[in-house]
């Protein structure tokens, strides 16, 4: 697609490049960073970080109602020799390490969960198989919380699977130590009902390398907050995502990279595709260089195709920077869309109907797709794809 | 031997809430090997009778009726003419983000031949092609028209002609917005298909230009949706010398 080819109706992409001495990115929340709860005021959805997403459909995560219940979900850790798979209490001190919860559902989370979920991968052990988090809805309420931990110069793949139904307020933390290279595919491939809010924080090690899939098909609401920071130089941060969103779904990825240590890197590439009536998808890009990190390099796009009249798309990228002596920095976002007069040229050609979207919606996702790596998770994605697909026609 | 008939094609368009009769009882043989010019000025509903064949649901056929070799094409979905032999380069080819043309020349190619080229004949065939219409290899890897200027849009079409080697090729306009080189190159690519035997050329232009790279066999006017005048080649050269106002003022407009 053309750069910032926007569709009038039904989409806004706005961008911005901020040249400020004090971050709009922290004073847009409404409350400070805070592991409680009630640091935070129940939103009411004027507030900047709520603005786009529908509280009432929140089931109660976001003011204090939802009380977990026993049936929420049941999560198994499936991992290779050599990795230490834990559940502890409230008071581990490995919990909140990579980040603050920075708005109320995610202090919500942080607040209720009992137990929580630590996986560490010791220094220097390389794994060759992925870890895998299976996170399956039993239809209940829940919170949660996960640490996965790579010590030094160890490398892992951890594939975490949200299915079945649940309404989940649940935090992650990537812990990755120095020269340490992880690789987190998460899926969220939810019952339709589902409800699934939360925060994931990396917090990258010197030299270290962060790579992530957040893909997101199922739920009747997502709202992830992706977030990276580095501890040391050097690090870099991969920051991909796919979404589809049909018909009814409200899926909301906000991103927030901090440029807070000097000569880190990282680029985010989100693509999502919409059908159907109300589809809503929302992606926020916010990156931030601070004043000490000098020698960054950035890069964030989003894209998105609108397959069908009635989705709306809300694309904001926000690169803030307080120094000039960085490497680079940029920002993209467009949306697209696929409508009549393609479909039209390609049928033209011999192209069945049904295959034409196929192309269209393949091809703008390969080459994401194809960077995960895990195979069957790649093949499991296409076949998605296409099940999406069928749904409409 | 294939041939596509139009009989009596009246077409209409919906406008501003009301049916609009754009082609008013066209008639036209064309057959394997034969090159016809359409003629018209702005307007004339050259290009209607152009999406009208190639199936565009804008477009409703309120009579007449279009066969080719005794098939009826007015029944078959957009992708099924495509695969009976029928090939329409755009007047304004269509951008497709997130298809590179490479995956978008062999899925058609694959849909219309019925079984998918042997990837090392048919890489060498495209390059072979791209380069004959002097396209740069990069074009392969670009999504579909993205970004194409109008004159790599219209090298793209004939790029796609040669490729699904169509009975009936309707040619819109491929002339306009192409500098003399373009043209040339163009009409080369167009004359090569010709020179098979095995295509049957509508070619819609407004201008007599192309008919200079191009040789028609019979030319025909239109104007206010149906055939005028029909004439062999020297018609053009009248037309080059008069203009269409004979026709637009004349008797033929409604
Ligand atoms: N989709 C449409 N909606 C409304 N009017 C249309 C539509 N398509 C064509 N028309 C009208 O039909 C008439 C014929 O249009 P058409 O594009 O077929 O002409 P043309 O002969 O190809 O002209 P040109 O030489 O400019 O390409 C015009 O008056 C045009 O405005
Ligand atoms: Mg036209």
């Amino acid at each position: 697609m053309a750069e910032a080819q926007n569709i009038p109706v039904g989409s806004t992409t706005a961008g911005q490049i901020a040249v400020a001495a004090e971050s709009t990115v922290a004073t847009r929340m409404s409350a400070p960073p805070s592991f409680d709860v009630a640091d935070f005021p129940v939103p009411h959805g004027r507030e900047e970080e709520w603005r786009f997403t529908p509280l009432e459909r929140l089931r109660g995560l976001h003011d204090g109602t939802a009380a977990a219940t026993g049936d929420g979900v049941k999560v198994t850790v499936e991992a290779p020799a050599g990795v230490v798979v834990e559940t502890v209490g409230r008071d581990d001190a490995r919990l909140g390490k990579a980040g603050t919860p920075v708005d109320r559902v995610a202090a919500q989370a942080y607040s209720a969960f009992e137990k929580a979920g630590v996986v560490t991968v010791p220094k220097e052990t390389v794994l060759t198989e992925p870890i895998r988090i299976a996170v399956h809805g039993e239809g209940g309420i829940a919170y949660g919380h996960q640490v996965i931990e790579l010590g030094a110069f160890a490398e892992a793949v951890v594939v975490i699977d949200h299915t079945g139904d649940a309404v989940l307020a649940a935090n992650v933390d990537y812990v990755l130590g120095d020269g340490a290279k992880l690789t987190v595919v998460s899926v969220q491939d939810w019952d339709d009902k589902a409800v699934h809010v939360g925060q994931h924080n990396a917090l990258i090690g010197r030299d270290a390398g962060f790579k992530s899939f957040v893909v997101t098909f199922g739920g009747d609401l997502v709202r992830l907050h992706p977030r990276v920071a580095y501890a040391g130089t050097g690090g870099e941060a991969e920051l991909f995502g796919l979404y589809f969103t049909d018909a009814g779904q409200h899926q909301e990825h906000r991103l927030l990279v901090d440029h807070n240590t000097p000569h880190c890197k990282s680029n985010v590439a989100y693509k999502g595709a919409l059908q159907g009536d109300d589809a809503h998808a929302v992606w926020i890009g916010d990156v931030l260089i601070e004043a000490k990190a000098e020698g960054t390099d950035t890069y964030e796009m989003n894209r998105n195709l609108v397959l069908t009249d009635g989705a709306r798309v809300d694309s904001v990228p926000n690169l803030e920077i307080e120094t000039g002596e960085i490497v680079g920095a940029g920002h993209a976002s467009a949306t697209g869309r696929f409508d009549d007069e393609q479909l039209f040229y390609l049928m033209a050609r011999g192209i069945p109907e049904h295959e034409a979207r196929r192309l269209v919606v393949r091809g703008f996702f390969a080459e994401l797709v194809q960077q995960i790596g895990v195979d069957d998770i790649e093949e499991r994605l296409l076949v998605k794809i296409d099940e999406e697909l069928e749904a409409t026609v | 031997m294939a041939t596509l008939e139009i009989r009596d094609l009246h077409v209409t368009v919906e406008a501003d809430n009301a049916e609009k009769e754009i082609l008013k009882g066209v008639d036209l043989t064309v057959k394997q090997g034969e090159t016809h010019a359409i003629m018209g000025p702005n307007g004339s509903g050259k290009s209607t009778l152009a999406y009208s064949l190639a199936g565009h649901p804008k477009y409703t056929i309120t009579g007449g009726s279009v066969t080719l070799d005794g098939e009826d094409v007015l029944e078959m979905s957009v992708d099924e003419r495509a695969r009976a032999g029928l090939f329409l380069a755009m007047q304004y080819p269509v951008e497709v983000p997130g298809v590179s043309v490479s995956n978008f020349l062999r899925t058609s190619a694959t849909a219309v031949r019925g079984e998918a080229p042997k990837l090392r004949t048919w890489v060498k065939e495209v390059k072979e092609a791209m380069e004959r219409l002097n396209m740069d290899p990069s074009f392969a890897e670009r999504n579909v028209n993205e970004g194409f200027s109008g004159g790599e849009k219209k090298r793209h079409e004939i790029l796609q002609l040669e490729l699904l080697k169509p009975k009936v090729a309707i040619l819109d306009e491929t002339d306009s917005g192409l500098d003399v080189d373009a043209l040339r190159i163009v009409s080369e690519g167009v004359n090569r298909v010709r020179e098979t035997g095995e295509v049957g050329t509508l070619l819609i232009t407004h201008y007599t230009r192309i008919l200079r790279y191009i040789k028609p066999d019979y030319v025909h006017v239109f104007s206010a949706g149906r055939i005028v005048e029909s004439g062999g080649a020297e018609l053009a050269d009248k037309l080059e010398n008069e203009g269409y106002e004979a026709y637009t003022k004349g008797g033929a407009s409604e």
